[in-house]
């Protein structure tokens, strides 16, 4: 199991690599546009987004738009090098077979 | 994981980033459209000109309202059918026709346009009326380039080679008729024809 070394766990389902890519070609993105980007339910991509802002790979903002709730979510450096790592790992893993 | 899994990974991640940050939708087949409506509108203008103003625009004449209203109705007509077409396309493909992604693709859009729009109507009321075609191919040229971003990205090259036309129309604004009919006429016949054989017809 040597080979997968640079596999991330934490990106190791589909929802918490969609978030992922989401975020890293949008300066943010909020709860709603998640949801309907990746079709997910509010509580399975509310658990998604915790385990990634636990590892500090996004950070989490809340705030009003009038008086609305609003959640919003970015990437962090550690997770955008994270996340590049993780796909080169792929590349290369693909490119062995 | 298989290998199978990591490349349906890698695909899932592309079209994820596309899909969350360009709207594509847009249609090819108003881009065709929209260039015969300008066709017809400037045939129509060249017509009254020629048979009702002896050669000579008079500027507060009824020829050169009726211009500016074949325009209007042209802009009008092309709007429309852009949003009828795109929003059954959206519909199609299953995305989301008034989501983050378009609402960023129409703002992007309407910057330069609405800036040049102003700009344009400004000197119009200033009398100055030798520019107005090449500021509208500029305007418009640079409007489809700071869309292009947020869509599929070959508009750019339809952005530039307007934003061309309108420069070699500043520099030769007695060829502005015509280089205004290449611009909003043929170009985007062309162009909607290249995109619809590109990404419609599959």
């Amino acid at each position: 199991m040597s080979i997968i070394t640079n596999i991330n766990k934490a990106f190791d389902h589909r929802i918490r690599l969609g978030i992922m890519s989401i975020l890293m070609v949008n300066e943010y993105a909020d709860f709603k546009m998640l949801k309907e980007l990746l079709e997910v339910t509010d509580g399975n991509l509310a658990s998604h987004t915790k385990a990634l802002e636990k590892v500090a790979y996004i950070t989490v903002e809340k705030q009003f738009i009038g008086r609305k709730p609003n959640t919003r979510y970015a990437t962090t450096n550690l997770g955008r090098a994270a996340f590049k790592k993780h796909i080169e790992a792929l590349e290369k893993l693909i490119n062995k077979q | 994981m298989e290998a199978k899994d990591y490349l349906k990974d890698i695909s899932e991640i592309k079209n994820l980033m596309n899909k969350s940050s360009r709207f594509i939708s847009l249609s090819g087949l108003s881009g065709i459209l929209a260039g015969i409506y300008a066709l017809i509108g400037a045939t129509i203008a060249y017509w009254l000109v020629i048979n009702h103003s002896y050669g000579t625009l008079l500027l507060d004449g009824w020829v050169f309202k009726t211009c500016l209203l074949i325009l209007a109705l042209i802009a009008f007509f092309s709007i429309a059918t852009a949003i009828f077409l795109t929003t059954r396309k959206a519909k199609k493909n299953n995305e989301k026709i008034w989501d983050t992604s378009s609402k960023r693709l129409i703002f992007n859009f309407l910057i330069p346009l609405i800036t040049g729009g102003i700009y344009i109507l400004i000197i119009l009321a200033q009398q100055k009326y030798g520019q107005a075609g090449a500021l509208m191919l500029i305007f418009y040229g640079l409007a489809l380039v700071n869309a292009s971003k947020y869509s599929i990205g070959d508009i750019r090259y339809l952005g530039f080679i307007e934003i061309i036309l309108g420069l070699i129309c500043a520099l030769f604004p007695g060829y502005g008729f015509i280089l205004w009919v290449i611009g909003f006429g043929f170009l985007h016949i062309v162009y909607g024809t290249i995109m619809y054989i590109k990404y419609d017809k599959k």
